[in-house]
């Protein structure tokens, strides 16, 4: 995003401290502008803190395909941007298509679940388990839905593969034996302008029934 | 996105505390953020540039779905709208909900997407969306869909502004009779979720409801109605079919008695108003009928009178109409 700040910037970010991320107490605090008045207050507060106040520059700490990854990030900074831009190595499988949580280019999975990563705070990705399309294959093979995709020819530009993986690979994880319409329900948040619909469903369905021949769920 | 700081309180005192009053000049550049659904994309656009953000997701307990005593649903206004679609206790008791969450944007809207954000959504008016439009919703002096392109915009209630209240699960929630509960800094108040809504003629025509500046929406409660034979349905007709806003929509909720006759009604459209817009002629004339083709054609065609279409949507009261007689013989069938 042009009106973020440039990668190099973030290299050697700090780690927080109570002066960036600072931790406050009721209104008092804020209405000084948020400023953490002096080290003794800012030890108190930090006791029973009642709120986590982020500004600038944070280092966070987010949970990325089963690994801890520390990103340094402003509060606007999307979860996609700090994939894509601010993660060692760059996680590029996320695609910035839309940018409004339209076209499903961006999913990747919160605790299972698919999200728009790009209608995301990275911040609120803390604490949460994050996984992209890189951390579908384990011990570099494919999962059968990937497998099954390379086979019934589901992609063409391949732009809007890795959501499409990650939105079929959560609705079996659900339910292995989804039904093609529940399979196109769980992907209406996920546009192909190829239009490979039909080869990427014939995917999801053998997904499946390879998932339930080999005693899945 | 401009930036801004976030601030996440733990308790709900504090993310009070955070909120600016009416005359602080901070006023309106303090917006609270749950989902994000809806807030990031006004960010994105540029449509407000606060310089907080007050993050209500760790709060406590605002993510239960609670069943009380008395058959009352409390549902918190961070819980997700997957959650609700998926909650065997809405299903069962709160079908037009169930139905309504279900039919709110796509799975990952819906995964992040909250109770309380899908109500205090911001209109899907593409003059409002538009950054250079300075549209009477944003401070401007005329609405531009009046006299524009306005396919979207309301047939009911408009005026001054034409908007349609876009949410899906404020319909089934007034249907059935929701409560909100809002916290402000003096406390606790609730109101009928029908009177949360304004119309642009009556409130502020910059808001669509009355919370202010200083108070934040917490819960909705959902009352066990009185008596049996209760069921409800929000049915929502989109133009694209994977997922869309509602060109048109209707939640209701009906109780028959044992000779099939509707005991008593509740009829709200959804995506032709302002607000969730409630035909009370219509549920009050509904009592003692049995639902037949009379019926339908009779309350379909009570339920659009006073419709003012614009250039452009006046199709969508022969839509309304076609999706009150499938809500009222749905219903009838179930």
């Amino acid at each position: 995003m042009a009106d973020e700040h440039p990668k190099a910037a973030d290299a050697n970010a700090p780690r927080p401290s109570f002066s960036r991320r600072s931790l406050f107490r009721g209104a008092g605090a804020l209405a000084a502008g948020g400023a953490v008045a002096d080290a003794s207050r800012a030890a108190a507060a930090a006791a029973a803190p009642t709120a986590v106040r982020y500004v600038g520059m944070s280092e966070i700490e987010l949970e990325i395909n089963g690994a801890a990854q520390k990103v340094a990030v402003e509060p606007r900074t999307t979860l996609l941007n700090a994939l894509r831009n601010h993660c060692t190595p760059p996680l590029t499988g996320a695609k910035l298509v839309c940018d409004r949580g339209s076209c499903g280019a961006c999913t990747v999975l919160l605790d299972g679940q698919p999200v728009y990563s790009c209608m995301t705070l990275a911040i609120d990705a803390i604490g949460r388990k994050v996984t992209t399309v890189e951390g579908v294959a384990k011990g570099g093979e494919l999962n059968e839905v990937q497998r099954a995709i390379c086979e019934h020819d589901g992609s063409m530009c391949g732009f809007c593969t890795p959501g499409f993986v990650l939105s079929i690979t959560a609705c079996l994880e659900r339910k292995p034996d989804a039904s093609l319409d529940e399979i196109k329900h769980a992907c209406a948040g996920n546009y192909c302008r190829c239009g490979t619909y039909p080869h990427l469903f014939d995917a999801a369905l053998a997904a499946g029934r390879a998932l339930r021949a080999k005693g899945g769920k | 996105m401009k930036a801004f700081e976030l601030i996440q309180p733990k308790t709900l005192d504090a993310a009070l505390e955070a909120l600016p009053g009416a005359r602080d000049p901070r006023a309106g550049k303090v917006k609270l953020l749950a989902g994000g659904q809806d807030l990031l994309g006004e960010l994105k656009e540029h449509l407000i540039d606060p310089d907080q953000l007050v993050n209500l997701k760790a709060l406590p307990g605002l993510d239960r779905i609670e069943l009380g005593a008395d058959g009352a649903l409390t549902i918190g206004a961070l819980v997700t709208l997957s959650r609700i679609e998926g909650e065997a206790a809405v299903r069962e008791r709160c079908t037009a909900l169930a139905e309504a969450a279900g039919a709110v944007g796509s799975l990952q809207i819906r995964n992040l997407g909250t109770l309380g954000g899908n109500l205090c959504q911001r209109p899907r008016c593409w003059y409002y969306r538009h950054e250079q439009a300075v549209c009477i919703k944003k401070g401007g002096s005329e609405c531009f869909a009046y006299g524009g392109l306005n396919k979207y915009n309301a047939i009911l209630g408009g005026g001054p502004s034409y908007i349609v209240h876009p949410s899906d699960v404020a319909p089934a929630l007034v249907a059935l009779e929701a409560q909100a509960v809002i916290r402000g800094k003096r406390g606790e108040r609730k109101l009928p979720l029908e009177e949360f809504f304004t119309l642009p003629s009556e409130g502020s025509v910059l808001r669509e409801n009355v919370l202010s500046s200083e108070e934040i929406l917490t819960q909705v409660v959902v009352p066990a109605p009185v008596g049996s034979g209760w069921r409800s349905t929000y049915l929502k007709f989109r133009e694209r079919g994977s997922y869309d806003f509602a060109l048109s929509a209707v939640a209701l909720r009906v109780a028959l008695d044992a000779e099939q006759k509707i005991r008593d009604a509740r009829l709200v459209l959804g995506g032709v108003a302002p607000i969730p817009w409630r035909c009370e002629k219509v549920e009050k004339a509904l009592v003692g009928r049995k639902i037949d083709a009379a019926t339908c054609e009779f309350a379909a065609k009570l339920a659009l009178d006073g419709a003012e279409p614009l250039e452009h949507n006046a199709y969508k009261i022969m839509l309304t109409q076609a999706l009150i007689t499938k809500a009222l013989r749905k219903l009838a069938a179930s």
